[in-house]
Protein backbone atom coordinates (compact mmCIF):
# COMPACT_ATOMS: atom_id res chain seq x y z
CA UNK A 1 0.00 0.00 0.00
CA UNK A 2 2.12 3.13 -1.34
CA UNK A 3 1.90 5.89 1.29
CA UNK A 4 1.37 3.68 4.16
CA UNK A 5 4.57 4.11 6.28
CA UNK A 6 4.54 7.62 5.32
CA UNK A 7 0.85 8.24 6.69
CA UNK A 8 1.81 6.04 9.89
CA UNK A 9 5.09 8.06 10.61
CA UNK A 10 3.67 11.48 10.03
CA UNK A 11 0.38 10.66 12.60
CA UNK A 12 3.47 9.13 15.02
CA UNK A 13 5.44 12.67 14.65
CA UNK A 14 2.62 14.71 15.12
CA UNK A 15 0.61 12.90 17.69
CA UNK A 16 3.73 11.88 20.03
CA UNK A 17 6.66 14.06 19.44
CA UNK A 18 7.49 17.39 20.86
CA UNK A 19 8.93 20.38 19.16
CA UNK A 20 12.58 19.16 19.60
CA UNK A 21 12.81 15.66 19.88
CA UNK A 22 14.77 13.98 17.40
CA UNK A 23 13.71 12.80 14.19
CA UNK A 24 11.56 9.10 13.89
CA UNK A 25 12.47 6.32 10.82
CA UNK A 26 10.50 3.83 9.83
CA UNK A 27 12.44 1.10 12.17
CA UNK A 28 12.50 3.80 15.46
CA UNK A 29 11.88 1.73 18.92
CA UNK A 30 7.96 3.66 19.22
CA UNK A 31 7.01 1.85 23.02
CA UNK A 32 10.29 -0.03 23.40
CA UNK A 33 12.05 3.46 23.15
CA UNK A 34 9.92 5.15 25.30
CA UNK A 35 8.42 7.74 22.70
CA UNK A 36 4.22 6.46 22.61
CA UNK A 37 3.76 4.58 26.26
CA UNK A 38 1.10 1.88 26.23
CA UNK A 39 -1.77 4.07 27.03
CA UNK A 40 -1.24 6.90 24.07
CA UNK A 41 -0.77 3.72 21.65
CA UNK A 42 -4.95 4.07 21.52
CA UNK A 43 -5.16 6.75 19.30
CA UNK A 44 -3.32 5.53 16.91
CA UNK A 45 -5.33 2.25 16.40
CA UNK A 46 -8.02 4.12 16.78
CA UNK A 47 -6.42 6.85 14.04
CA UNK A 48 -5.39 3.30 11.68
CA UNK A 49 -9.26 1.83 12.11
CA UNK A 50 -10.66 4.79 10.80
CA UNK A 51 -8.47 5.91 7.68
CA UNK A 52 -8.04 2.17 6.50
CA UNK A 53 -11.75 1.58 7.40
CA UNK A 54 -10.42 -1.86 9.16
CA UNK A 55 -10.94 -3.50 13.21
CA UNK A 56 -7.94 -4.35 14.62
CA UNK A 57 -8.18 -7.00 17.71
CA UNK A 58 -6.97 -6.03 20.85
CA UNK A 59 -5.10 -9.45 21.00
CA UNK A 60 -3.46 -8.35 18.04
CA UNK A 61 -2.95 -4.80 19.04
CA UNK A 62 0.21 -5.51 20.86
CA UNK A 63 3.06 -3.55 22.57
CA UNK A 64 5.06 -5.32 20.33
CA UNK A 65 3.30 -4.74 16.50
CA UNK A 66 3.17 -1.49 17.25
CA UNK A 67 6.67 -0.83 18.29
CA UNK A 68 7.81 0.65 14.87
CA UNK A 69 6.60 2.26 11.76
CA UNK A 70 7.31 -0.92 9.74
CA UNK A 71 5.98 -3.46 12.01
CA UNK A 72 2.79 -1.28 12.12
CA UNK A 73 2.62 -1.40 8.88
CA UNK A 74 2.75 -5.15 8.38
CA UNK A 75 -0.25 -5.13 10.58
CA UNK A 76 -2.53 -3.00 8.68
CA UNK A 77 -1.85 -4.10 5.48
CA UNK A 78 -2.55 -7.72 6.81
CA UNK A 79 -6.03 -6.61 7.59
CA UNK A 80 -6.57 -4.64 5.03
CA UNK A 81 -6.15 -7.12 2.56
CA UNK A 82 -8.34 -9.50 4.62
CA UNK A 83 -11.15 -7.00 4.47
CA UNK A 84 -9.96 -7.04 -0.24
CA UNK B 1 6.93 -19.80 53.93
CA UNK B 2 10.05 -19.75 51.72
CA UNK B 3 12.23 -16.81 51.51
CA UNK B 4 15.67 -18.80 49.98
CA UNK B 5 18.72 -16.80 49.21
CA UNK B 6 17.96 -16.88 45.45
CA UNK B 7 14.85 -14.85 46.06
CA UNK B 8 17.11 -12.30 48.49
CA UNK B 9 19.58 -11.98 45.89
CA UNK B 10 16.90 -11.12 43.39
CA UNK B 11 15.62 -8.10 45.62
CA UNK B 12 19.13 -7.26 46.25
CA UNK B 13 19.94 -6.96 43.30
CA UNK B 14 17.09 -4.84 42.40
CA UNK B 15 17.72 -2.35 45.24
CA UNK B 16 21.46 -2.40 44.41
CA UNK B 17 20.10 -1.34 40.25
CA UNK B 18 17.93 1.83 41.89
CA UNK B 19 21.05 2.39 43.66
CA UNK B 20 23.25 2.62 40.42
CA UNK B 21 21.24 3.87 38.88
CA UNK B 22 21.35 7.13 41.52
CA UNK B 23 17.22 7.03 41.94
CA UNK B 24 17.82 5.57 45.54
CA UNK B 25 15.01 7.38 47.71
CA UNK B 26 16.33 8.41 51.34
CA UNK B 27 14.33 9.04 53.87
CA UNK B 28 15.29 12.74 56.06
CA UNK B 29 13.69 12.75 59.76
CA UNK B 30 12.43 15.38 61.14
CA UNK B 31 12.18 16.03 65.13
CA UNK B 32 9.93 18.99 65.19
CA UNK B 33 6.23 19.43 64.19
CA UNK B 34 6.23 20.40 60.16
CA UNK B 35 6.59 24.13 59.54
CA UNK B 36 8.62 26.55 57.97
CA UNK B 37 11.57 26.27 60.49
CA UNK B 38 12.26 22.42 61.03
CA UNK B 39 15.14 20.25 63.08
CA UNK B 40 16.24 17.71 60.34
CA UNK B 41 18.01 14.36 61.20
CA UNK B 42 20.08 13.74 58.01
CA UNK B 43 21.59 11.46 57.04
CA UNK B 44 20.56 8.93 59.85
CA UNK B 45 22.47 9.82 62.97
CA UNK B 46 24.02 12.79 62.05
CA UNK B 47 23.11 15.91 64.60
CA UNK B 48 19.61 17.94 64.23
CA UNK B 49 20.05 20.36 61.78
CA UNK B 50 17.97 23.56 62.00
CA UNK B 51 16.77 24.49 58.46
CA UNK B 52 14.15 26.60 56.45
CA UNK B 53 11.26 23.76 54.97
CA UNK B 54 10.98 24.96 50.68
CA UNK B 55 9.47 22.10 49.53
CA UNK B 56 6.41 20.80 51.77
CA UNK B 57 2.86 20.76 50.74
CA UNK B 58 1.60 22.64 53.79
CA UNK B 59 0.48 25.67 51.51
CA UNK B 60 -1.30 27.61 54.18
CA UNK B 61 0.90 26.55 57.51
CA UNK B 62 -1.80 24.84 58.95
CA UNK B 63 -0.71 21.89 59.50
CA UNK B 64 0.71 22.77 62.92
CA UNK B 65 -1.61 25.21 63.57
CA UNK B 66 -2.51 25.80 67.23
CA UNK B 67 -6.49 26.24 66.57
CA UNK B 68 -5.77 22.75 64.31
CA UNK B 69 -4.02 20.89 66.86
CA UNK B 70 -6.64 21.68 69.81
CA UNK B 71 -9.90 20.93 67.35
CA UNK B 72 -7.84 17.18 66.89
CA UNK B 73 -7.43 16.78 70.73
CA UNK B 74 -10.90 17.33 71.60
CA UNK B 75 -11.88 15.40 68.42
CA UNK B 76 -9.54 12.40 69.75
CA UNK B 77 -11.43 12.62 73.05
CA UNK B 78 -15.54 13.24 72.09
CA UNK B 79 -15.12 10.52 69.03
CA UNK B 80 -12.46 8.24 69.64
CA UNK B 81 -9.40 6.90 68.28
CA UNK B 82 -10.38 4.26 65.91
CA UNK B 83 -13.54 3.19 64.10
CA UNK B 84 -12.63 -0.15 63.77
CA UNK B 85 -14.69 -0.58 60.74
CA UNK B 86 -15.06 0.24 56.96
CA UNK B 87 -18.15 2.93 56.00
CA UNK B 88 -20.66 0.91 55.63
CA UNK B 89 -20.38 -1.48 58.31
CA UNK B 90 -20.53 0.68 61.47
CA UNK B 91 -17.75 2.95 60.71
CA UNK B 92 -19.68 6.15 59.93
CA UNK B 93 -19.92 9.20 62.71
CA UNK B 94 -21.98 12.37 62.39
CA UNK B 95 -18.76 13.88 61.68
CA UNK B 96 -17.93 12.17 58.93
CA UNK B 97 -21.09 13.32 57.02
CA UNK B 98 -20.51 17.10 58.50
CA UNK B 99 -17.12 17.25 56.90
CA UNK B 100 -18.97 15.98 53.35
CA UNK B 101 -21.47 18.62 54.05
CA UNK B 102 -18.85 21.00 54.18
CA UNK B 103 -16.51 20.57 50.98
CA UNK B 104 -19.59 20.29 49.27
CA UNK B 105 -20.59 23.41 49.98
CA UNK B 106 -17.19 24.80 50.28
CA UNK B 107 -16.16 23.44 46.26
CA UNK B 108 -19.95 24.40 45.20
CA UNK B 109 -20.47 20.52 44.43
CA UNK B 110 -23.71 18.88 44.66
CA UNK B 111 -22.58 16.10 47.30
CA UNK B 112 -18.64 14.62 48.81
CA UNK B 113 -17.77 11.00 49.58
CA UNK B 114 -14.35 10.88 51.75
CA UNK B 115 -11.64 8.74 51.08
CA UNK B 116 -8.72 7.38 53.33
CA UNK B 117 -6.81 9.07 50.64
CA UNK B 118 -6.30 11.43 47.25
CA UNK B 119 -4.67 8.29 46.24
CA UNK B 120 -7.49 6.21 46.98
CA UNK B 121 -10.15 8.85 45.57
CA UNK B 122 -8.24 8.85 42.58
CA UNK B 123 -7.83 4.73 42.65
CA UNK B 124 -11.45 4.52 42.78
CA UNK B 125 -13.47 6.73 40.81
CA UNK B 126 -13.26 5.70 37.21
CA UNK B 127 -13.86 1.98 37.57
CA UNK B 128 -16.98 3.42 40.28
CA UNK B 129 -18.74 5.50 37.06
CA UNK B 130 -16.99 4.34 33.81
CA UNK B 131 -17.52 0.89 32.06
CA UNK B 132 -16.00 -0.65 28.76
CA UNK B 133 -18.02 1.29 26.83
CA UNK B 134 -16.62 4.65 27.79
CA UNK B 135 -13.50 6.31 27.12
CA UNK B 136 -11.07 8.56 29.59
CA UNK B 137 -8.76 11.34 27.49
CA UNK B 138 -6.54 12.17 30.40
CA UNK B 139 -3.77 15.42 30.02
CA UNK B 140 0.10 13.61 29.29
CA UNK B 141 0.76 15.27 32.65
CA UNK B 142 -1.54 14.06 35.30
CA UNK B 143 -0.55 13.15 38.70
CA UNK B 144 0.70 9.11 38.87
CA UNK B 145 -2.47 8.66 41.76
CA UNK B 146 -4.94 9.38 38.56
CA UNK B 147 -2.72 7.21 36.07
CA UNK B 148 -3.16 4.22 38.65
CA UNK B 149 -6.77 4.81 38.86
CA UNK B 150 -7.20 4.90 34.78
CA UNK B 151 -5.40 1.24 35.07
CA UNK B 152 -8.06 0.02 36.97
CA UNK B 153 -11.10 0.80 34.84
CA UNK B 154 -12.31 -1.28 31.89
CA UNK B 155 -13.03 2.01 30.10
CA UNK B 156 -10.30 3.00 27.06
CA UNK B 157 -7.62 5.45 27.52
CA UNK B 158 -6.34 7.91 25.58
CA UNK B 159 -4.26 11.01 26.60
CA UNK B 160 -3.63 14.58 25.25
CA UNK B 161 -0.75 16.57 24.88
CA UNK B 162 0.01 18.71 28.08
CA UNK B 163 -2.89 21.84 28.20
CA UNK B 164 -3.30 21.59 24.32
CA UNK B 165 -6.80 22.20 23.58
CA UNK B 166 -6.75 21.46 20.25
CA UNK B 167 -5.36 18.10 20.72
CA UNK B 168 -7.91 17.26 23.19
CA UNK B 169 -10.40 18.33 20.98
CA UNK B 170 -9.16 16.38 18.09
CA UNK B 171 -10.00 13.15 21.10
CA UNK B 172 -13.04 14.05 21.97
CA UNK B 173 -13.89 13.55 17.75
CA UNK B 174 -11.99 10.69 17.72
CA UNK B 175 -13.65 9.27 20.42
CA UNK B 176 -17.17 10.47 19.61
CA UNK B 177 -18.68 6.99 19.49
CA UNK B 178 -18.20 6.21 22.94
CA UNK B 179 -20.80 6.01 25.16
CA UNK B 180 -19.57 8.03 28.06
CA UNK B 181 -16.47 10.47 27.54
CA UNK B 182 -14.42 11.91 30.55
CA UNK B 183 -11.70 14.28 30.26
CA UNK B 184 -9.29 14.01 33.28
CA UNK B 185 -6.41 16.56 34.64
CA UNK B 186 -4.93 17.65 37.48
CA UNK B 187 -6.00 21.37 38.65
CA UNK B 188 -2.64 22.62 39.42
CA UNK B 189 0.01 20.27 37.99
CA UNK B 190 2.56 19.33 40.63
CA UNK B 191 5.82 19.38 39.24
CA UNK B 192 5.12 22.20 37.06
CA UNK B 193 2.93 24.42 39.12
CA UNK B 194 0.99 25.84 35.63
CA UNK B 195 -3.03 25.70 36.03
CA UNK B 196 -5.40 23.79 33.69
CA UNK B 197 -7.13 25.73 31.59
CA UNK B 198 -10.43 24.54 33.16
CA UNK B 199 -12.82 27.33 31.24
CA UNK B 200 -11.21 25.86 27.99
CA UNK B 201 -11.82 22.68 28.95
CA UNK B 202 -15.70 22.95 30.28
CA UNK B 203 -16.76 24.72 26.71
CA UNK B 204 -14.78 21.50 25.09
CA UNK B 205 -16.85 19.07 27.37
CA UNK B 206 -20.32 20.71 26.95
CA UNK B 207 -19.88 20.77 22.93
CA UNK B 208 -18.78 17.59 22.86
CA UNK B 209 -21.20 16.39 25.62
CA UNK B 210 -17.42 15.23 28.10
CA UNK B 211 -17.36 15.29 31.80
CA UNK B 212 -14.73 16.64 33.16
CA UNK B 213 -12.81 14.91 36.73
CA UNK B 214 -10.13 17.51 38.01
CA UNK B 215 -7.27 16.87 40.79
CA UNK B 216 -7.29 19.48 42.93
CA UNK B 217 -4.83 18.84 45.39
CA UNK B 218 -2.42 21.43 44.72
CA UNK B 219 -5.22 24.03 44.87
CA UNK B 220 -7.99 23.43 47.47
CA UNK B 221 -7.96 25.88 49.97
CA UNK B 222 -5.64 28.53 48.56
CA UNK B 223 -6.29 29.00 44.52
CA UNK B 224 -9.15 31.32 43.10
CA UNK B 225 -9.78 34.42 45.04
CA UNK B 226 -11.40 32.48 48.28
CA UNK B 227 -9.84 29.66 48.13
CA UNK B 228 -11.92 27.43 46.62
CA UNK B 229 -9.76 25.89 43.87
CA UNK B 230 -9.11 25.95 40.16
CA UNK B 231 -12.43 25.97 39.01
CA UNK B 232 -13.22 29.04 40.80
CA UNK B 233 -9.61 30.77 39.15
CA UNK B 234 -11.44 29.73 35.74
CA UNK B 235 -14.67 30.55 36.59
CA UNK B 236 -16.32 27.45 36.09
CA UNK B 237 -17.17 27.19 39.76
CA UNK B 238 -20.74 24.39 39.53
CA UNK B 239 -19.43 23.07 36.15
CA UNK B 240 -16.87 20.85 37.13
CA UNK B 241 -18.38 16.89 37.03
CA UNK B 242 -16.12 15.49 39.45
CA UNK B 243 -13.48 17.24 41.76
CA UNK B 244 -11.13 14.43 44.11
CA UNK B 245 -8.71 16.53 46.27
CA UNK B 246 -6.60 15.76 49.37
CA UNK B 247 -6.61 17.11 53.12
CA UNK B 248 -3.01 16.02 52.82
CA UNK B 249 -1.62 18.91 51.58
CA UNK B 250 -3.29 22.84 52.33
CA UNK B 251 -5.95 21.51 54.17
CA UNK B 252 -4.14 21.06 57.45
CA UNK B 253 -1.84 18.20 55.90
CA UNK B 254 -2.27 15.26 57.81
CA UNK B 255 -4.66 12.71 55.68
CA UNK B 256 -7.19 11.30 53.53
CA UNK B 257 -9.35 12.80 50.65
CA UNK B 258 -12.42 13.01 48.92
CA UNK B 259 -14.54 12.69 45.33
CA UNK B 260 -16.76 15.65 44.96
CA UNK B 261 -19.29 16.93 42.36
CA UNK B 262 -22.20 15.56 40.80
CA UNK B 263 -24.78 13.53 43.28
CA UNK B 264 -25.30 10.52 40.72
CA UNK B 265 -21.47 10.41 40.25
CA UNK B 266 -20.74 10.58 44.21
CA UNK B 267 -23.43 8.08 44.72
CA UNK B 268 -22.10 5.73 42.74
CA UNK B 269 -18.37 5.93 44.30
CA UNK B 270 -20.69 5.37 47.79
CA UNK B 271 -22.04 2.24 46.02
CA UNK B 272 -18.76 1.01 43.85
CA UNK B 273 -15.74 2.29 44.75
CA UNK B 274 -13.47 -0.11 46.44
CA UNK B 275 -10.91 1.79 48.43
CA UNK B 276 -14.64 3.39 50.31
CA UNK B 277 -15.81 0.14 50.97
CA UNK B 278 -12.95 -2.35 51.54
CA UNK B 279 -10.85 0.35 54.08
CA UNK B 280 -11.30 2.34 57.08
CA UNK B 281 -12.05 5.85 56.23
CA UNK B 282 -10.20 9.09 57.59
CA UNK B 283 -9.90 8.51 61.19
CA UNK B 284 -12.02 11.20 63.27
CA UNK B 285 -9.04 12.72 65.22
CA UNK B 286 -8.06 13.68 61.51
CA UNK B 287 -11.97 14.99 60.64
CA UNK B 288 -11.94 16.88 63.55
CA UNK B 289 -8.86 18.62 62.81
CA UNK B 290 -9.97 19.26 58.79
CA UNK B 291 -13.66 20.79 60.02
CA UNK B 292 -11.71 23.25 61.88
CA UNK B 293 -9.22 24.07 59.21
CA UNK B 294 -12.84 24.35 56.99
CA UNK B 295 -13.93 26.68 59.21
CA UNK B 296 -10.35 28.94 59.39
CA UNK B 297 -10.62 29.10 55.38
CA UNK B 298 -14.39 29.81 55.49
CA UNK B 299 -14.11 33.09 57.66
CA UNK B 300 -11.38 34.60 56.17
CA UNK B 301 -9.19 34.43 52.99
CA UNK B 302 -5.71 36.00 54.92
CA UNK B 303 -3.74 32.98 54.69
CA UNK B 304 -4.14 32.30 51.02
CA UNK B 305 -3.97 36.23 50.22
CA UNK B 306 -0.79 36.02 52.47
CA UNK B 307 -0.11 33.14 50.34
CA UNK B 308 -0.49 34.57 46.60
CA UNK B 309 2.02 37.52 47.78
CA UNK B 310 4.83 35.30 49.36
CA UNK B 311 4.97 33.29 45.95
CA UNK B 312 4.76 36.12 44.10
CA UNK B 313 7.74 37.45 46.38
CA UNK B 314 9.90 34.40 46.16
CA UNK B 315 9.01 34.00 42.26
CA UNK B 316 10.23 37.78 41.38
CA UNK B 317 12.93 37.34 43.74
CA UNK B 318 14.44 34.08 41.85
CA UNK B 319 13.84 35.63 38.40
CA UNK B 320 16.00 38.85 39.15
CA UNK B 321 18.62 36.46 40.24
CA UNK B 322 18.71 35.11 37.15
CA UNK B 323 17.22 31.88 37.60
CA UNK B 324 15.71 29.91 34.64
CA UNK B 325 11.73 29.15 36.29
CA UNK B 326 9.00 27.59 34.94
CA UNK B 327 5.98 29.94 34.21
CA UNK B 328 3.06 30.51 36.32
CA UNK B 329 1.67 31.95 39.38
CA UNK B 330 1.40 29.45 41.91
CA UNK B 331 3.11 28.41 45.05
CA UNK B 332 4.70 25.77 43.17
CA UNK B 333 8.00 27.39 41.74
CA UNK B 334 10.76 25.20 39.67
CA UNK B 335 13.87 26.25 39.33
CA UNK B 336 15.20 24.47 36.15
CA UNK B 337 18.34 22.71 36.12
CA UNK B 338 17.73 20.31 33.27
CA UNK B 339 20.69 17.93 34.59
CA UNK B 340 19.59 15.09 37.11
CA UNK B 341 23.07 15.08 38.71
CA UNK B 342 23.19 18.87 39.35
CA UNK B 343 19.79 18.99 40.52
CA UNK B 344 21.06 16.90 43.35
CA UNK B 345 24.19 18.91 43.90
CA UNK B 346 22.28 21.82 44.19
CA UNK B 347 20.01 20.48 46.75
CA UNK B 348 23.20 19.05 48.99
CA UNK B 349 24.30 22.49 48.65
CA UNK B 350 21.63 24.15 49.81
CA UNK B 351 20.82 21.97 52.88
CA UNK B 352 24.68 22.91 53.73
CA UNK B 353 23.31 26.42 53.37
CA UNK B 354 20.20 25.29 55.42
CA UNK B 355 17.71 25.22 53.31
CA UNK B 356 15.90 22.11 52.46
CA UNK B 357 14.37 21.77 48.87
CA UNK B 358 14.41 18.95 46.87
CA UNK B 359 15.87 17.82 43.34
CA UNK B 360 13.65 16.48 41.24
CA UNK B 361 14.30 14.39 38.18
CA UNK B 362 13.58 11.28 35.64
CA UNK B 363 10.88 9.46 36.01
CA UNK B 364 9.50 11.79 38.09
CA UNK B 365 9.86 14.77 35.58
CA UNK B 366 10.79 13.98 32.05
CA UNK B 367 14.03 13.58 30.92
CA UNK B 368 16.30 16.50 30.57
CA UNK B 369 14.44 18.60 32.49
CA UNK B 370 15.31 18.29 36.24
CA UNK B 371 14.55 20.76 38.73
CA UNK B 372 14.78 22.03 42.28
CA UNK B 373 10.89 21.97 43.31
CA UNK B 374 10.24 25.10 45.85
CA UNK B 375 6.86 25.42 47.70
CA UNK B 376 5.81 28.64 49.17
CA UNK B 377 3.71 28.61 52.26
CA UNK B 378 1.39 31.29 54.06
CA UNK B 379 3.42 29.54 57.18
CA UNK B 380 6.50 31.38 55.57
CA UNK B 381 7.72 35.16 56.86
CA UNK B 382 9.63 37.47 54.40
CA UNK B 383 12.85 36.93 56.44
CA UNK B 384 12.22 32.85 55.82
CA UNK B 385 11.96 34.03 51.77
CA UNK B 386 15.00 36.60 52.23
CA UNK B 387 17.19 34.00 53.89
CA UNK B 388 16.24 30.97 50.67
CA UNK B 389 17.27 33.31 48.13
CA UNK B 390 20.69 34.47 49.41
CA UNK B 391 21.02 30.72 49.83
CA UNK B 392 19.80 30.00 46.29
CA UNK B 393 21.77 33.24 44.79
CA UNK B 394 25.04 31.78 47.08
CA UNK B 395 24.87 28.45 45.34
CA UNK B 396 23.63 29.65 41.86
CA UNK B 397 27.22 31.61 42.08
CA UNK B 398 28.35 27.98 42.91
CA UNK B 399 27.58 26.18 40.08
CA UNK B 400 27.65 29.22 37.65
CA UNK B 401 23.85 29.54 36.55
CA UNK B 402 22.87 32.60 37.54
CA UNK B 403 21.57 34.96 34.35
CA UNK B 404 22.26 31.55 32.18
CA UNK B 405 19.90 30.31 30.04
CA UNK B 406 18.58 27.20 29.17
CA UNK B 407 20.42 26.15 26.60
CA UNK B 408 23.78 27.50 28.09
CA UNK B 409 23.15 25.57 31.27
CA UNK B 410 22.67 22.52 29.43
CA UNK B 411 25.50 23.15 27.61
CA UNK B 412 27.64 23.27 30.61
CA UNK B 413 26.01 20.29 32.38
CA UNK B 414 24.46 18.27 29.76
CA UNK B 415 20.94 17.10 29.93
Amino acid sequence: MEGLKDVILQYVTKEYLEDDSEPLNFDTPLISGGIVDSFSMVSLKRFLENRYNIQIPDDKATPEAFDSVNKIAVLVEEFVGKKG
Amino acid sequence: MAYPEKIRNLYQGQVKAIQDAGLFKQERFIHSPQAADIDVEFPAGAPLKKVINMCSNNYLGLSSHPDVVKAAHEGLESRGYGMSSVRFICGTQDIHRELERRMTEFLGTEDTLLFPSCMDANAGVFEAVLTKDDVMISDRLVHASLIDGIRLCSAMHDTYKHSDMAHLEEKLQLHADKRLKMVITDGVFSMDGDTAKLDEMVALGEKYDAMLLVDDSHSSGFIGKTGRGTHEKCGVMGKIDIITTTFGKALGGASGGCVSGRRELVEMCRQRARPYLFSNTIAPVVVSGVLKVMEILSASTERRDKLEKNAAYWRKGLTEAGFVLREGDTPIVPVMLFNAKLSQDFSKALYDEGIYAIGFFFPVVPQGQARIRTQISAGHEIHHLDRALDAFIKVGKKFNILGKTKQEIIQMYGM
